[in-house]
C-alpha cells in the first residue's frame, strides 16, 4: 500500500509519465475465477447511463480535468494513407497540444504538458521517432494483423519484434477474437501470454475488440483471460469495429481490473478507443475511472483514450474556459 | 490548475435557486389555500413555517387549512364538476396537455423550488422527478382522449380528495391529479405540511393554463386538514399515499361512509442477492434500491438478504461503493444524497440506528465529509441483524 501511495505522490507533484509500481507479471490462468464471471446487462447499462448525470464538474476544475483528458490521449492515426509527413504533423500537435496562448491563460506555460503516446502502424514508427526528436513522449504501434488479427502466430510475433525493434515502446495487440467467441479461453491466455513475451520491455496493450465479442461476459471473461496472461492495459477497441468503446463495455472491463488488482495487488490500465469525440464523452470516462478504479487510474500510465479527433475539442472547450466564446475550428491547428 | 490536476476532486457544482427565491418573493413569502382558481388567504388564518432542511432556512410561511377552507375547496370542486366532466375526454385531454406543457416549460423551476423545500439532490429532482410528472400529465391526456372508446361504461367519481407525502411531494401529485382529471372528477389536493410549495406553484401553472376554476383546489395544512378531508361528507373518494398507521386510520374513518379508496402506504422491501448474481451490479442495485432520495421512498429496499456464501465479498464491495458516495448540498449537482426532510425525521433514524445497535447489531459507516450544518445522515450499515431484531422489522 506504501509503495501505490509514493507513487500517487510522485505522480501529483508532476511526473506523470514514470510508472512506478511494477508490471503486471500475470498469473497462471485461473478458469474457476473465469468460469465465475457474470455480467447483468441491464444493470451494467442503467449504472453507465446514470453515471454522467450523477456527477459533473464546473470551472476551474473542469478545465483541470480536461487537461488531464488530454494528457492521456493515445494521438492516433491508422489509416491507409498516412504518410511520414502526416505523422510529423501528428507528432507536433502531441508535443504542442495547446496553443501557447491557452497554455499562458492557464498559468501552464512552464509545464511540458503533452498527450499520452502516439499511436501509429508499425511503417510509421520510424517517422513518428524522428519527429519526436528525443521528446519523452512514447511511441506506440499497432500490432499482431491489427485491425483483424487474422494472420498466422508466428508473423504476428515477429510483426512485435520489429516494432520494438524500431523503437516502439508500447504495442496494441489484437486478440483473436474466435477464441474469445467459442470459449477457447486456454487458447487466448496462450497467445497472449506470447505476445507479452515478444514485446519485452515495451508494454502491451491488449485490444479485446469488445464490439466484435457480442456479449459483455465475453468481454469480461476476455478481460480477465487477459490481465492473467500478463497485459499491462486492456483496450476495448481497434476503432475498426461497427460499435468501439462504450460506457457499458467500459464498466465491466474497469470492474474486471479491479478485482485483478484486488486479488493480486498488480495495476493493469484500461484504454477505450474508438468513437470518443467529445469533451463530454471524455469526462464521462473519466468519471467512470474515478468512481470505479479511485484516482490512481486517472494518470496516462494506467488510463489512456485512443483517439483522434477528441484534442480537437477539448482545445475548443478550454479556450472556451478561458473565453467564454468558442473558437471556429480554423482557428486551431489541426493533429 | 497544476493543483487541481493533482487532486482531481470534483469542485462544486451548484445549481442556481435565485428564480425560486425570485417566485417565492413575488408571492411576499406567504401563501394561503388554492380554491376555485384564486388565492385564499384570511388573516386570522393559523400558519406555519416551511423549511429548507439542507440550511434551516425558513423558506415560507403555509397557512394551515381549517374547516372552512376545505368546506369551500370541496364546494368549489363539486361546482366544477358537472362541467369539467361534460367537457368529453378530447375536451379534457386538451387541459391535460396543456398542464403537462406547463410542467415542461417550468422545469426547471419546479426541480430546484422541489430541493429547496424537501432537500433531495437537484439530479434527481430534475432527471426523476419532474420530467416523471410531465409524462403523467401527457400519459393520462392520452387516456382522457380514449375514454369514450376504451371505458364507454366508466363514470366520473365525483370530487376527489387527496393526500400525498412529503418525499415525492411534485411527483405524487402528478400521480395523483393527472388520472382523477383525466376520468372527469375534480380534486382538493393536501400537500404534506413540509413540501406544500410546489404543490402551489402548479397550482398557478394550472391557472395560467387556463383551467377551469375549481377544479383543482389545493389546501395546505398538517394531519388536522387531512382529517377534515377524509371526514368530509361530500368527497367521493380518498387517495392517500403515506404511513400504514395513518392509511389504517383513514381506512377505519372511512368505513360505511361509502367513500372509495386508495391507500399506498410504507413498507419494509427485502433486497435478495443470490450467490450467482453479478455481484457489482447487485451493489449498484442496493444503492438505487436504499441511498435514492435518502432512502425516503415506500420501497426502499431496506433489508439486505444475502446468500452465506457470499456474504464477505458482498459486503466489502458495498463499503467500498458506500465509500464513494457523495452527500452534501443538494442543490450541488455531483452529489449522491441530500437532506432528511425535517430534524424530527433525522431523530427518529438515528433512534432507530441505536436501538439496532443496542439489539446486538454493528454499524458501519463510511467515513465521508458531511455539511456542518443541515439534516444530513451518513449513509449506515447494520451488519449482524436478525429478523427478530427492530431495525428488520420497522
Amino acid at each position: 500500500m506504501l509503495d501505490a501511495l509514493t507513487v500517487l505522490m510522485e505522480i501529483v507533484e508532476g511526473s506523470p509519465m514514470v510508472s512506478k509500481f511494477k508490471r503486471n507479471p500475470g498469473t497462471r490462468l485461473n478458469m474457476d475465477l473465469v468460469d465465475a464471471i457474470q455480467v447483468n446487462r441491464s444493470a451494467v447499462e442503467r449504472r453507465a447511463q446514470t453515471l454522467s448525470g450523477r456527477r459533473s464538474v464546473k470551472k476551474q476544475w473542469q478545465a483541470a480535468w480536461l487537461l488531464k483528458a488530454l494528457s492521456c490521449i493515445d494521438l492516433t492515426t491508422l489509416s491507409g494513407d498516412d504518410t511520414p509527413e502526416r505523422v510529423r504533423r501528428l507528432c507536433a500537435k502531441a508535443m504542442n497540444p495547446l496553443s501557447p496562448d491557452i497554455l499562458a491563460a492557464l498559468g501552464l506555460e512552464n509545464t511540458k504538458l503533452t498527450t499520452g503516446a502516439v499511436c501509429v502502424y508499425h511503417n510509421m514508427i520510424g517517422p513518428a521517432l524522428e519527429a519526436l526528436n528525443g521528446a519523452a513522449l512514447p511511441v506506440a504501434a499497432v500490432s499482431t494483423g491489427f485491425p483483424a488479427g487474422q494472420t498466422p502466430m508466428d508473423i504476428k510475433c515477429a510483426e512485435i519484434e520489429k516494432s520494438v525493434a524500431a523503437g516502439a515502446s508500447e504495442i496494441d495487440i489484437v486478440i483473436s477474437r474466435q477464441y474469445a467467441l467459442n470459449g477457447d479461453w486456454k487458447a487466448l491466455y496462450d497467445e497472449t501470454k506470447a505476445f507479452r513475451k515478444a514485446c519485452g520491455r515495451a508494454h502491451m496493450k491488449t485490444i479485446l475488440a469488445t464490439g466484435e465479442l457480442k456479449t459483455l461476459r465475453n468481454v469480461a471473461r476476455a478481460s480477465a483471460v487477459c490481465m492473467m496472461a500478463g497485459a499491462d492495459f486492456i483496450k476495448t477497441s481497434t476503432g475498426k469495429e461497427p460499435v468501439n468503446a462504450t460506457l457499458p463495455v467500459s464498466l465491466v472491463m474497469v470492474r474486471m481490473i479491479r478485482d485483478y488488482h484486488q486479488r493480486t495487488g498488480h495495476y493493469v490500465g484500461y484504454k477505450p478507443a474508438g468513437g470518443i469525440s467529445t469533451a463530454k464523452d471524455a469526462l464521462s470516462y473519466l468519471f467512470l475511472i474515478k468512481e470505479e478504479l479511485g484516482r490512481r487510474w486517472l494518470e496516462p500510465d494506467l488510463f489512456r483514450f485512443g483517439a483522434s479527433s477528441l484534442l480537437g475539442d477539448i482545445e475548443r472547450q478550454l479556450s472556451h474556459y478561458i473565453t467564454g466564446s468558442y473558437a471556429a475550428s480554423y482557428r486551431q491547428a489541426m493533429a | 490548475m497544476i493543483e487541481l490536476m493533482g487532486t482531481m476532486e470534483y469542485g462544486p457544482a451548484p445549481e442556481s435557486a435565485d428564480q425560486a427565491h425570485a417566485w417565492l418573493d413575488s408571492h411576499g413569502r406567504a401563501f394561503g389555500h388554492f380554491i376555485k382558481g384564486g388565492w385564499k388567504i384570511s388573516q386570522r388564518a393559523k400558519s406555519f413555517k416551511t423549511r429548507n432542511p439542507a440550511t434551516g432556512q425558513v423558506l415560507a410561511t403555509i397557512s394551515q387549512g381549517d374547516r372552512g377552507d376545505v368546506d369551500a375547496a370541496v364546494k368549489a370542486a363539486r361546482k366544477a364538476q358537472k362541467g369539467w366532466a361534460g367537457l368529453g375526454g378530447h375536451g379534457r385531454a386538451r387541459h391535460l396537455y396543456a398542464l403537462a406543457r406547463q410542467v415542461q416549460k417550468h422545469a426547471r423551476l419546479l426541480a430546484v423550488l422541489e430541493t429547496l423545500d424537501n432537500g433531495k439532490p437537484i439530479r434527481e429532482s430534475r432527471d426523476i422527478d419532474v420530467p416523471l410528472v410531465a409524462r403523467h400529465f401527457y400519459h393520462h391526456a392520452g387516456w382522457a382522449q380514449l375514454m369514450e372508446s376504451e371505458f364507454p361504461d366508466h363514470v366520473p367519481l365525483g370530487v376527489i380528495g387527496q393526500i400525498v407525502p412529503w418525499n415525492f411531494p411534485m411527483l405524487m401529485l402528478g400521480w395523483k391529479i393527472a388520472p382523477a382529471l383525466a376520468a372527469g372528477n375534480t380534486v382538493v389536493l393536501k400537500p404534506a405540511e413540509y413540501t406544500s410549495l410546489t404543490a402551489l406553484l402548479f397550482a398557478e401553472l394550472c391557472d395560467e393554463a387556463g383551467l377551469p376554476p375549481g377544479v383543482i383546489n389545493i389546501v395546505t395544512g398538517d394531519g388536522r386538514t387531512g382529517e377534515m378531508i377524509v371526514n368530509h361528507k361530500d368527497i367521493n373518494k380518498i387517495a392517500f399515499t403515506g404511513s400504514t398507521d395513518v392509511g389504517r386510520l383513514i381506512r377505519q374513518q372511512t368505513a360505511g361512509s361509502g367513500k372509495k379508496l386508495t391507500l399506498e402506504l410504507g413498507g419494509k422491501s427485502p433486497f435478495i442477492v443470490f450467490p450467482d448474481a453479478d455481484l457489482d451490479s447487485a451493489v449498484e442495485g442496493v444503492v438505487d434500491a436504499i441511498w435514492f432520495n435518502q432512502g425516503q421512498v415506500c420501497c426502499a429496499g431496506s433489508r439486505l438478504l444475502v446468500q452465506e456464501g457470499i456474504q464477505k465479498i458482498f459486503i466489502t464491495k458495498l463499503k467500498a461503493r458506500m465509500e464513494k458516495l457523495r452527500i452534501g448540498d443538494p442543490m450541488d449537482k455531483c452529489i449522491d444524497m441530500g437532506a432528511i426532510i425535517d430534524p424530527a425525521h433525522h431523530k427518529q433514524i438515528d433512534k432507530l440506528v441505536k436501538t439496532g445497535v443496542r439489539e446486538g447489531a454493528t454499524l458501519w459507516q463510511p467515513d465521508c465529509a458531511l455539511p456542518k450544518k443541515g439534516c444530513f445522515y451518513r449513509p449506515s450499515l447494520l451488519e449482524n441483524v436478525t429478523p427478530s431484531s427492530t431495525v428488520a422489522q420497522q
